[in-house]
This record gives C-alpha cells, sequence and structure tokens, in this order.
C-alpha cells in the first residue's frame, strides 16, 4: 500500500546568523511524512526539533533545501490552514477565557456561531476540561493551560497536527491518560501527527515513525519504523517488543550525544 | 489596608509638619516689616539692614515675633490652615451663599479649566491613538512622525502657549476655547501616543506566531491581538494624559488676557500680591487633577478585571 505524502523534507538547512556566528540549526535534512502517520521527533535540547517543526508550519524559513506541505510549499500549506499547532509553552492570550481562547482560530476562520459552540464544547470535553470554559489562562495550572491550547489546535479542521513537546510540563499520570487520548483522536481522525518530545516511552508509545536528532549542526541521525501493532493498551509499555525499540532509541541517541 | 492608609497618613503628616516648619523663616521678614509699620521694636530696626541678614539669624534676634508670620494676610508661604481657609471660602462657602457660579468661586473656574481639559483629553488621545497606530503600522510613518513628536515635546509649552492664542484669533476664532483646548491636547497626545506605540507592539512572537499559523488577516490581527493586549498600556497613558491636558489648560490661561479658570486666578493673584488666592487655586488644581486620574484608575481596574486582567 503506498499512501500520498503528506511533508517532505529535501536536503533542508537552516542557520541562524548570531552575534556569535551562524547556528546551524539544521543541516540537510530528508525525511518523508507519510498522510497519517504518527512521527516523534527526540533529541538532545537545541538539536533543531522546533526549528524543524517551525519550517514545516513556515514560522521559520530555510536557508537551503525545500520542504513541501501536502504536495504544495509549506506557505501555501499554512495559507490553506492545513494543520494545527501546539507550541512548546502554551501561549494563551491572558484577556480571553479558556472557551473564547478555542474560539480564536474559529472566529478567524469564519466558522459559523453554533458550530463554533459545539466545537469548543466536543474539545474541552477532549481534553477534560469541560466546565473551565469561563475560567481565565491564570485561574488554571501549567498542565491544564496545555491542555486547552491542544484544544485550540484541535478545534478546527486541519489534516495535519504539529505539536511541541505539548506534554513536557505535565506529571506522569496525566500524561499517560493524554498519551492514551492522543492515539484514539489519531486513530479517529486519521490526521498526520508531527509530535516533539524528550520522553523515549512516550515517543515509543505513540508513534508509527521515530526521528532522532542530533545537535551541532542539527540533522538526523536515525529513523525508526515502530513495529508496534496500531492497537496500543497503556500496558504495551511492559512487553518485550516495546522494550527492543525503546533500547534502539536509546542507542540512537547515545551516538548523536558522543562528544568528538 | 490599615497599613497603606497609615503610610499614607505618615507621609501626610510628615508633610504638613515640614509646611508648618517651613512657614517660619520664609515669612519672618514680612512678619517683621509688618510689625515695624506697627510700630514693634525690632532687631534690627531698619528694612535695609535687615534686608543683609539670613533669615535664621533674623528668627534667633526675634523670637517673639516668629508667631506672627502665621497670621500674615500676605504671606511668602501661608500655612496650610490659611489655604484651607481660603478653599473653603471660595467654594463651599460659596455653595452656602448661592453663588456657586459667581466670579469670585473656584469652582466656576475650576468648571471652565476641567471644560478645556475635557476638550484637549479627547482631541489628545484621538491624537495620539491614531498617531500610535499608524506608527504601529509603518514603519515609514514612524521615521517620519516619530521624531516631530519628540522635538514637539522640547518645545517649551509656556513659550508656545500665546502664539497659538494669538494666531487663533487672527484666522477668526472667537473666545479662547479653542486654543486651550489646542494647548492642552499638545501636551497631553504625547504620553498617550509613546505608551500606545509600547502597547500595540507589546505582543510576544509567540502570541503573532499563532495568528500566522491561523492565517489571520492584518486587520484580524490587529483587532483580536495587538488592540487588547495594548488595553493596560492605554490605561497608564490616559492617566498621565490626563494630568498633562490639565497643565496644559492652566498654561493655556496664564497668557494675558483671560480672566476666568484656575490659570487665570494663579496670574490675577501674582499681579494683585494675594498668595492666598494663588495657593488656593494651585490646590483646586491638584484636586482636580487627583480626582480625574482617580477616576480612570477606577475604570480601568473595573475593565481590566472584567478582561481577566489581575492589575
Ligand atoms: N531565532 C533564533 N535565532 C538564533 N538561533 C536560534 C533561533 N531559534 C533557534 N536557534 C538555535 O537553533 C538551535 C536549535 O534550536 P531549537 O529551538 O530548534 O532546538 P530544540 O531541539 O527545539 O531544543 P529544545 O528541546 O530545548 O526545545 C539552537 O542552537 C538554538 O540556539
Ligand atoms: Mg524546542
Amino acid at each position: 500500500m503506498t499512501r500520498e505524502t503528506a511533508i517532505k523534507a529535501e536536503n533542508l538547512s537552516l542557520t541562524f546568523q548570531t552575534n556569535d556566528g551562524p547556528v546551524h540549526a539544521l543541516k540537510d535534512v530528508s525525511l518523508d511524512i507519510n498522510k497519517g502517520d504518527f512521527v516523534s521527533f527526540i533529541g538532545p535540547s537545541g538539536c533543531g526539533k522546533t526549528t524543524f517543526l517551525r519550517c514545516m508550519a513556515d514560522l521559520e524559513q530555510p536557508t537551503g533545501g525545500s520542504i513541501t506541505v501536502n504536495g504544495v510549499s509549506a506557505r501555501e500549506a499554512r495559507k490553506s490552514r492545513a494543520y494545527g499547532y501546539v507550541f512548546q509553552h502554551a501561549g494563551l492570550y491572558p484577556w480571553r477565557t479558556i472557551g473564547k481562547n478555542i474560539r480564536l482560530p474559529l472566529e478567524i476562520m469564519g466558522y459559523p456561531k453554533a458550530d463554533q459552540d459545539a466545537r469548543i464544547k466536543r474539545v474541552l470535553e477532549l481534553v477534560e476540561l469541560d466546565g473551565f470554559d469561563k475560567k481565565f489562562p491564570w485561574q488554571l495550572s501549567g498542565g491544564m493551560q496545555q491542555r486547552a491550547s491542544i484544544a485550540r489546535a484541535l478545534a478546527f479542521d486541519a489534516d495535519i497536527l504539529l505539536m511541541d513537546e505539548p506534554f513536557g510540563a505535565l506529571d506522569e499520570i496525566v500524561r499517560d491518560h493524554l498519551n492514551e487520548q492522543l492515539l484514539k483522536l489519531w486513530a479517529k481522525t486519521q490526521k498526520t501527527i508531527a509530535f516533539v518530545t524528550h520522553s523515549i516511552p512516550e515517543a515509543v508509545y505513540l508513534s508509527t515513525k521515530i526521528v532522532v536528532m542530533s545537535p551541532r549542526p542539527g540533522r538526523i541521525s536515525d529513523v525508526i519504523e515502530n513495529p508496534l501493532p496500531v492497537d496500543r493498551p497503556l500496558d504495551i509499555r511492559d512487553t518485550q517488543a516495546f522494550l527492543d525499540v525503546a533500547h534502539r532509541v536509546r542507542e540512537g541517541l547515545r551516538a548523536g550525544h558522543s562528544y568528538d | 489596608m490599615t497599613k497603606t492608609a497609615l503610610s499614607v497618613l505618615t507621609v501626610l503628616a510628615a508633610i504638613v509638619v515640614t509646611w508648618y516648619l517651613a512657614v517660619a523663616p520664609m515669612n519672618i521678614r514680612v512678619a517683621l516689616d509688618q510689625a515695624e509699620r506697627a510700630g514693634g521694636a525690632i532687631d534690627p530696626p531698619s528694612a535695609v539692614e535687615r534686608r543683609e541678614m539670613s533669615n535664621w539669624v533674623l528668627m534667633a534676634k526675634n523670637r517673639d515675633y516668629i508667631s506672627e508670620g502665621y497670621n500674615l494676610e500676605r504671606p511668602r508661604l501661608p500655612t496650610p490652615k490659611q489655604v484651607a481657609q481660603e478653599l473653603w471660602k471660595t467654594t463651599g462657602a460659596m455653595v452656602l451663599k448661592g453663588r456657586t457660579w459667581s466670579k469670585r468661586s473656584l469652582i466656576y473656574h475650576g468648571w471652565i479649566t476641567l471644560q478645556s481639559t475635557f476638550w484637549g483629553f479627547l482631541l489628545g488621545t484621538t491624537i495620539g491613538i491614531i498617531g500610535a497606530v499608524a506608527i504601529v503600522q509603518s514603519r515609514v510613518i514612524e521615521m517620519s512622525v516619530m521624531p516631530w513628536a519628540i522635538i514637539s515635546q522640547a518645545i517649551p509649552i509656556v513659550a508656545l502657549a500665546p502664539m497659538i492664542i494669538v494666531l487663533s484669533s487672527q484666522v477668526g476664532i472667537e473666545g479662547r476655547g479653542f486654543p486651550k483646548a489646542l494647548i492642552s491636547s499638545y501636551l497631553c497626545f504625547f504620553p498617550v501616543l509613546v505608551g500606545m506605540v509600547k502597547g500595540l507592539r507589546s505582543p510576544t512572537s509567540e502570541q503573532l506566531d499563532l495568528l500566522k499559523t491561523y492565517s489571520a488577516s492584518g486587520v484580524q490581527r490587529f483587532l483580536k491581538l495587538r488592540v487588547p493586549a495594548s488595553l493596560p498600556y492605554l490605561f497608564t497613558s490616559l492617566k498621565i494624559g490626563i494630568a498633562a491636558a490639565l497643565v496644559g489648560a492652566i498654561v493655556g490661561e496664564l497668557p494675558t488676557g483671560a480672566i476666568s479658570g484656575l490659570g487665570a486666578r494663579i496670574l490675577i493673584g501674582d499681579q494683585f500680591g494675594t498668595p492666598l488666592a494663588i495657593w488656593a487655586a494651585l490646590f483646586a488644581a491638584a484636586i482636580l487633577a487627583g480626582v480625574l486620574v482617580t477616576l480612570l484608575d477606577r475604570t480601568q481596574q473595573v475593565l481590566l478585571r472584567r478582561m481577566g486582567m489581575r492589575s
């Protein structure tokens, strides 16, 4: 079965010019993400995960190579609202309630009022924040704010979801729960998901494909096709197959970390 | 709550005490001159000799006359009590006598000044906000407008005020109302402009990126992000702006010819040598400024709380 390509990066490079000289955030990165893939990006801090995601989102302009999203340029994809983006920090607007924050993309994209209300209700339930729509961001814990920002990215119909460490600030239990929810959502909606994480178990549990990155210059050091079945109960994490994949990821990370 | 009240009262008490203490050296010469005319025994007896001596020496040599300084009709520095009495005489007492709008009532003069302040504030904030919006929209406008805005504030308004009044009568504008509002807005627009530029630019790059991922239009970005983010800044600058507008209105009443308004009272008090009138007008202006700023402050608190902001 051949599937359509959702995101395609070819020899993608991005060099930031800083006062301390050039920083090679990405160098010759090539990667294919198919429609319906769940791809995790893992790697040490500063290896260019966020930068890569921002290139896909047309928030950063590559200095070399090319990137296409849904077969068109990243810019055209952004203009056609092809993706939802969850930032590393929740980034809710402090003057809007949780409900109004989720309404923001719907207002901008011109969804009808009744549809907006229904969608807000649905995504709030999905991230288990029902009843919090009238609260302001500062009245919520950091983890709840992060969930609200996920709900905001899920509220509108985009078939790609770009998530930058969305669960980094959450405790283990909530994280497990949201991982499960995210898998269900992914199975149900057939979205293509690019997901940045620092957690090996999280990457192995969620993804169909794990991209291991290494820093200075930021590049891909390993791409691991996850052999685990699509149907994954939480306790799959205790099986030998799971531990084998996790081991490979750890090896990849270690190789990238070598200080030569 | 009681702690803040206590510290506020302490500062107030310190000011009043310092004021009372300052009255003695400030008024000693006037007190001695007056005593000399009344035939009192003063050391040294002639005003010419006294001119060479410091206030402290005069006080030390004429201890009995120090208290006279607290009861002068035309003091250099009136006591707080005298100012309070004069204020009451020209406000509350006038109301009781049914002469609220008489030419001797500070309520009448305050109202005149307040009207100019209001129009100046309205004009000034409008100019300030429109200017800020234009500056934030375009780099070119910023580079061509901002230097002039800064230069405008370097010109002393006292020098400019008479010219504005003369020019506006030249082009056939009757009365003081319009030029006064113009002078007032001249002082008022600048803090609003600067504050609003800062406020409209306050959204973080992450907040801006979010709208970019939605492919939001420029108008949407302005209305849904820049404007709400600027509101706390707007109120801060409105509070400075209204105080500046009041100062502008008073300055607009200073040039010769004005007969009503707090500024005119200050000027007339100076010309006729009635310091109490000056001080009463000064305090009326200060109280007016305090009331206006407090009103804006309350509005700000109610509005920002409704917007979920904690300040
Ligand atoms: N706007 C920028 N200007 C200059 N350098 C930048 C900029 N953004 C990122 N960098 C640099 O690019 C490199 C990659 O940054 P990036 O944010 O992509 O890392 P990351 O993998 O997301 O790290 P983390 O796990 O800490 O979030 C870093 O060395 C960083 O300092
Ligand atoms: Mg990052």
